[in-house]
């Protein structure tokens, strides 16, 4: 194993980050984006930004926390397929829950 | 280790040191194999007597031995015990934990220690199981379906799912080592593609572990939580059952394939040892095992097409599950042609590989007769499908792993077991097994349901035929456990390479030195060159030992024991 000396400034600027991520989490939760957009359905845009914001602040722990970014390829092959595994988990389970009411 | 350099008894990894503590703390891979193999055992007569006492109460259409509570009880023992405890850990916890070092030419495992913890979780998780069984059992089956295992059930589901949640950890750190081991460990000249198929097999197996059982975890967790009073499958509280029924198959579908791909690498090696011949199509072979790891996590839902899943989801579910049956076919017909034209060698493992080769097919036929959605909303939950997933699971993950363990028996024990006995065993077994649950099938398209102690008169007559069969089949199992434990004080003694076979953990010592080799090997042929080992021998019968040339260099010299 290749220790690679990651400097401390870097882990506290990615601490920072996810903080001020978790601050922007709890401010978006407080928008209604249904009474601002005049369309109907723009209550999912809360879901897709508080997700996207969830899957910056993973992607942050996995790169530098967890050494990811500093590790070998084989290393990225087995961290990508742990997310693309997720992915058939939901993919899949959800292909039951939004088609169950086209047959009725 | 005493310093004897004339002696010609150097010591191997069993004679080393024999203290109870160096047994419990050992971190040498062929020990803790051993460990595995008594403790495996040790649940595969648990959940063997609880199918004797089904069997039995199967025998008469009324409730003779047991009420319907014990009933629902036995079979959940039946199928947490042997399929958390014994199959799922059998092949890779004995044989793979035993041969993966070997095979490569390595001196252990990547990490020693997390072998060892593996072994750890697994027997705590067992203990937990077997106080659940003590204090009562539970009696949901072994799905844990929801809101009955979560809401409903007053049997011991908590501690019988902390149990299996726990033995989930054994299962992802044996995937974790092999992976690990199987990049990073291989001998000089140990490339990819000369990797045995029985390496190849077991990587596919650890990948599904490590991404799947995790998902177990957290739904058998999610069950302990609900039944703490936190809605997440019961629809009173807000919930959806069928979500863990998606969680749940999302590891158990794949784990079908944790417990049988171990077995296809198991019969790659007998099926070319005793044809005398190269694997037909090794690179098939070998990406067919990767391919149903990844297919085999598409399918789940075809467990769930009477659920109230959404009739479109299980379309597709069906569709890919009809695709899995491609790398599954391949590798059936490989052996088919690896056989074809060999000199073939009736031994005791290749009798049982031929069984599995059979045994197997027929299993995953009728599997495609359930991922037909029409037949399977007839025949869901029957016996029918009990008698499919027994055909896989027994007929195939049980044979291979008793032809495994008397092919490398020589070199685990550094003893030869008795042929006779062990040949007349291996047709008990499969007589017993094909009487046992071949009426299963007809019983169930007659439409008899799984899951009952009671049953119409007119089903008596199949059910009699399958309990005789598992009396045969019972004690054909114990056939092996007695001649295996005699020949162990009373058995001939096993040359370094008793079959004559070409893979590396033939050309150690029987049985191997603690640290596997004595000079790191350096490979320069694949484990199959049988086509060069066999050239001079004249077949049929055995072949000439004396001819079987070392495909290694620089391997340590074979020495027969004395």
């Amino acid at each position: 194993m290749s220790a690679h000396v990651v400097p401390i400034r870097v882990y506290m600027r990615v601490f920072a980050a996810l903080m001020v991520l978790f601050v922007l989490t709890v401010a978006i939760a407080f928008v209604d984006f249904q009474h601002l957009l005049p369309f109907t359905g723009a209550a999912i845009i809360n879901d897709i930004v508080a997700l996207l914001i969830a899957f910056s602040k993973a992607a942050l722990v996995i790169l530098f926390f967890m050494h990811v970014r500093y590790s070998s390829r084989l290393t990225w092959l087995f961290a990508i397929a742990g997310a693309v595994w997720l992915a058939i988990l939901l993919a899949l389970t959800l292909s039951d829950y939004f088609t169950r009411h086209w047959l009725t | 280790m005493s310093l004897a350099p004339l002696s010609l008894h150097k010591p191997n990894y069993l004679s080393v040191s024999n203290t109870l503590r160096s047994w419990l703390l050992t971190t040498d891979h062929k020990r803790i194999a051993i460990l595995f193999l008594i403790s495996i055992t040790f649940f595969f007569f648990i959940g063997g007597f609880a199918a004797v006492l089904m069997r039995l109460e199967l025998m008469t259409p009324h409730a003779d031995v047991v009420d319907k509570e014990a009933y629902n009880r036995l079979f959940t023992i039946h199928g947490v015990v042997l399929i958390f405890f014994f199959l799922v850990p059998s092949i890779p916890g004995v044989l793979g934990n035993f041969l993966i070092p070997i095979m490569i030419g390595a001196r252990d495992m990547a990490f020693p220690r997390l072998n060892l913890a593996s072994w750890y979780l697994y027997l705590i998780g067992g203990i937990i199981v077997l106080t659940s069984i003590l204090i009562g059992g539970a009696d949901t089956g072994w799905t844990f379906y929801t809101p009955y295992s979560s809401v409903y059930s007053n049997s011991a589901v908590f501690t019988m799912a902390v149990g299996v949640f726990v033995a989930g950890f054994s299962s992802i750190l044996t995937g974790l080592n092999f992976i690990v081991t199987t990049h990073t460990m291989r001998a000089p000249g140990m490339t990819w593609f000369r990797l045995p198929l029985f390496i190849w097999s077991h990587y596919a197996t650890a990948l599904i572990m490590i991404l799947g059982t995790p998902v177990l975890a957290i739904a058998v967790l999610m069950v302990a939580v609900e039944r703490m009073g936190v809605g997440i499958f019961d629809p009173a509280l807000g919930g959806d059952p069928i979500l863990f029924q998606h969680l749940f198959w999302f590891y158990s579908h794949p784990a079908v394939y944790i417990m049988v791909l171990p077995a296809f690498g198991v019969i790659s090696e007998l099926v070319t040892c005793f044809s005398r011949k190269r694997i037909f199509g090794y690179t098939f072979v070998a990406a067919a095992s990767l391919a149903i790891a990844v297919l085999g996590f598409l399918v789940w839902g075809h467990h769930m097409f009477v659920s109230g899943q959404s009739a479109y989801a299980s379309m597709v579910f069906s569709i890919i599950s009809f695709t899995i049956a491609v790398p599954s076919g391949i590798k059936v017909l490989n052996w088919t042609a690896t056989i074809y034209k060999g000199r073939v060698w009736l031994t005791t493992p290749m009798l049982y590989a031929f069984g599995f080769i059979g045994l197997f097919t027929i299993g995953g036929v009728t599997g495609l007769f359930l991922a037909a959605m029409a037949i399977d909303v007839h025949v869901h939950d029957t016996y029918f499908v009990i008698a499919h997933f027994h055909y896989i699971m027994v007929g195939g993950t049980v044979m291979a792993y008793l032809g495994g363990i008397h092919f490398w028996w020589p070199k685990m024990t550094g003893r030869m077991y008795p042929e006779g006995w062990a040949v007349f065993s291996a047709i008990l077994i499969f007589v017993g097994f094909n009487l046992t649950f071949f009426p299963q099938f007809l019983v169930g398209y007659l439409g008899m349901p799984r899951r009952y102690h009671i049953y119409p008169e007119e089903y008596q007559a199949l059910n009699i035929l399958s309990t005789a069969g598992a009396s045969i089949l019972g004690i054909g199992y114990l056939f092996p456990f007695t001649y295996l434990l005699w020949s162990l004080r009373r058995g001939p003694r096993a040359e370094s390479n008793p079959w004559d076979a070409a893979g590396l953990e033939w050309q150690t010592t029987s049985p191997p030195p603690t640290f596997n080799f004595e000079k790191t090997p350096i490979v320069t042929q694949e484990a199959y060159a049988y086509e060069l080992v066999s050239q001079e021998d004249d077949l049929p019968g055995r072949p000439n030992p004396t001819e079987g040339e070392i495909p290694v260099l620089d391997a340590p010299p074979q020495e027969d024991q004395p």
